[in-house]
């Protein structure tokens, strides 16, 4: 039988792979959008299924970890994060599939103007989840807390982004198509740092033992 | 942290085997109807812990005990204090089940004779009580007068604790009791324990983890002899606040 020392090694280094792969995919999908690419917002689509095995694969170990070796105090804390990191990894791979399928939507069109903020965003989130690996490879809660402290940027851009296609939608009825496909990939992205929050929070908890969670005024040290 | 009604407090606990100190300033309260479990590698100093609870070490030639150990608002190690008395209060079951090498009912009978009940009807219902507090009762009911060496291991087990019961504690401390009990009886008997916890203060010393996760409501981590950590077993088991808790709940040492 493996030890757990073993089993945690293995799950940490599945989850960053899922990391990795997941920032490759949305710097795919942006560039998709970005350069017009309709192969690779295909391959954006096509490649979440190596992340849903991922998952599968993680879950497994995890499951057996719980019941064979029976982890306490930071070892149930890194099974118990792990799980749940995949599950908010997984939906962010989900999420990247929906951006490939607006991109595909509008990909043949004329851009309705010079893509500025979207790809700050996806430059934003990326940053999240690069930062949040990092934090759960180096057990860094001060690190995680950045990036949960960072969100808001994303919200606001989010926001503003909608404003201004709500403005060409109804400069001209024949661009809310256009718009409504970019306003969801904004509103995927925001998801996406949603996601990366609950990451970062789980990670905290990882290493603190502290649940920051549902806790708007406590977090922070 | 954690609350309830104190029903032993121990301050400054040192004790001594001859020159050797096997219990360094240990300090707890211990709280009325819940199970407090002592966790730690063998040989710091459980058993001991628990001993000084009943006076129990006074037995051993050369062992010496300081500091105050208060049960129920009194100082066990008063002047005053009638040990008999002291034991009928606390009982005290241990790891391996003892049964005196008589029938099923004088086991149970034993302790309240010894305190002076007499009549045969007072005895009946005194030994019916503890057996069914036991969880025992409907297995032995139509055997009560043969050997108690002819159960089984895990009811034996719930003998010796209803033996314990039988003359009315309010404290019952247990020493590793089902640490040469299989699954099915370990699973029983810790299900007895839950019952029991309603009535009475229990303290349980295990070797086992998972059975002081399943089973306790606080937790007590020692070490060497001293108290390393004290809190609800979730916060334990979950969030330990130091290093040797960490260290021994994961299995890194012991
Ligand atoms: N009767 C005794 N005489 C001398 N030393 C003892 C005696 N009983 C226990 N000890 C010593 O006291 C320490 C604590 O023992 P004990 O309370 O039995 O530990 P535990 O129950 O945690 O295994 C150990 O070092 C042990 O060797
Ligand atoms: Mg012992």
């Amino acid at each position: 039988m493996r030890r757990i020392d073993e089993d945690i090694l293995e799950v940490r280094r599945l989850i960053l792979k899922m990391g990795a792969m997941i920032e490759e995919r949305l710097e795919m999908a942006l560039g998709a959008l970005v350069e017009k690419d309709e192969r690779k917002a295909q391959m954006v689509i096509e490649s979440d299924d190596k992340i849903d095995q991922l998952e599968l694969e993680i879950d497994r170990i995890s499951r057996n970890m719980i019941v064979l070796k029976q982890p306490a105090a930071k070892d149930l804390r890194f099974v118990f994060t792990a799980i749940k990191i995949t599950t908010d990894l997984e939906r962010i791979g989900d999420l990247l599939v929906n951006i490939g399928e607006r991109v595909l939507e509008i990909v043949n069109e004329p851009p309705l103007k010079p893509y500025v903020d979207l790809p700050r965003m996806a430059e934003q989130v990326r940053k999240m989840i690069r930062r949040s690996l990092d934090a759960f490879f180096e057990g860094d809660a001060v690190l995680a807390q950045s990036v949960i402290a960072d969100d808001q940027f994303v919200d606001d851009l989010n926001i503003q982004v909608f404003r201004e296609l709500l403005t060409y939608m109804m400069e001209d009825p024949k661009n809310i198509r256009k718009a409504l496909a970019l306003s969801s990939i904004a509103k995927s992205l925001e998801r996406v740092g949603d996601h990366t929050t609950n990451i970062a929070e789980m990670i905290v908890f990882m290493v603190q033992g502290k649940d920051i969670r549902h806790a708007p005024h406590e977090k922070g040290e | 942290m954690m609350n309830g009604r104190v029903s032993i407090r121990v301050e400054g606990l040192n004790f001594f085997y001859g020159k050797k100190q096997a219990l360094f300033g240990v300090s707890m309260e211990i709280y009325r109807n819940q199970i407090t479990a002592l966790i730690g590698p063998s040989g710091c100093g459980k058993s001991t812990f628990l001993k000084v609870l009943n006076r129990m070490h006074e037995l051993v030639p050369g062992a010496r005990a300081e500091g105050r150990v208060m049960i129920e608002g009194a100082d066990i190690y008063n002047n005053g204090v009638d040990v008999a008395q002291l034991r009928k209060n606390v009982g005290m079951v241990f790891q391996k089940a003892n049964p005196f090498p008589k029938s099923i009912y004088d086991n149970v009978a034993f302790g309240p004779k010894l305190h002076g009940v007499r009549g045969a009807r007072d005895l009946d219902a005194i030994v019916e009580d503890s057996l069914r507090r036991a969880g025992l009762f409907d297995e032995v009911k139509d055997r009560l007068r043969e050997p108690a060496l002819g159960l089984s291991g895990g009811q034996q087990q719930r003998l010796c604790i209803a033996r314990a019961l039988a003359v009315g504690p309010k404290i019952l401390l247990l020493d590793e009791p089902a640490s040469a009990l299989d699954p099915i009886a370990t699973a029983k008997l810790e299900e007895l324990i839950q019952d029991l916890k309603s009535s009475y203060t229990i303290v349980i010393v295990t070797h086992n983890m998972q059975q002081a996760a399943r089973c306790s409501d606080s937790t007590a981590f020692f070490y060497i002899g001293r108290l390393i950590e004290y809190d609800k077993t979730e916060a334990i088991f979950v969030t330990p606040a130091k290093k040797e808790t960490e260290d021994y709940i994961t299995g890194k040492f012991g």
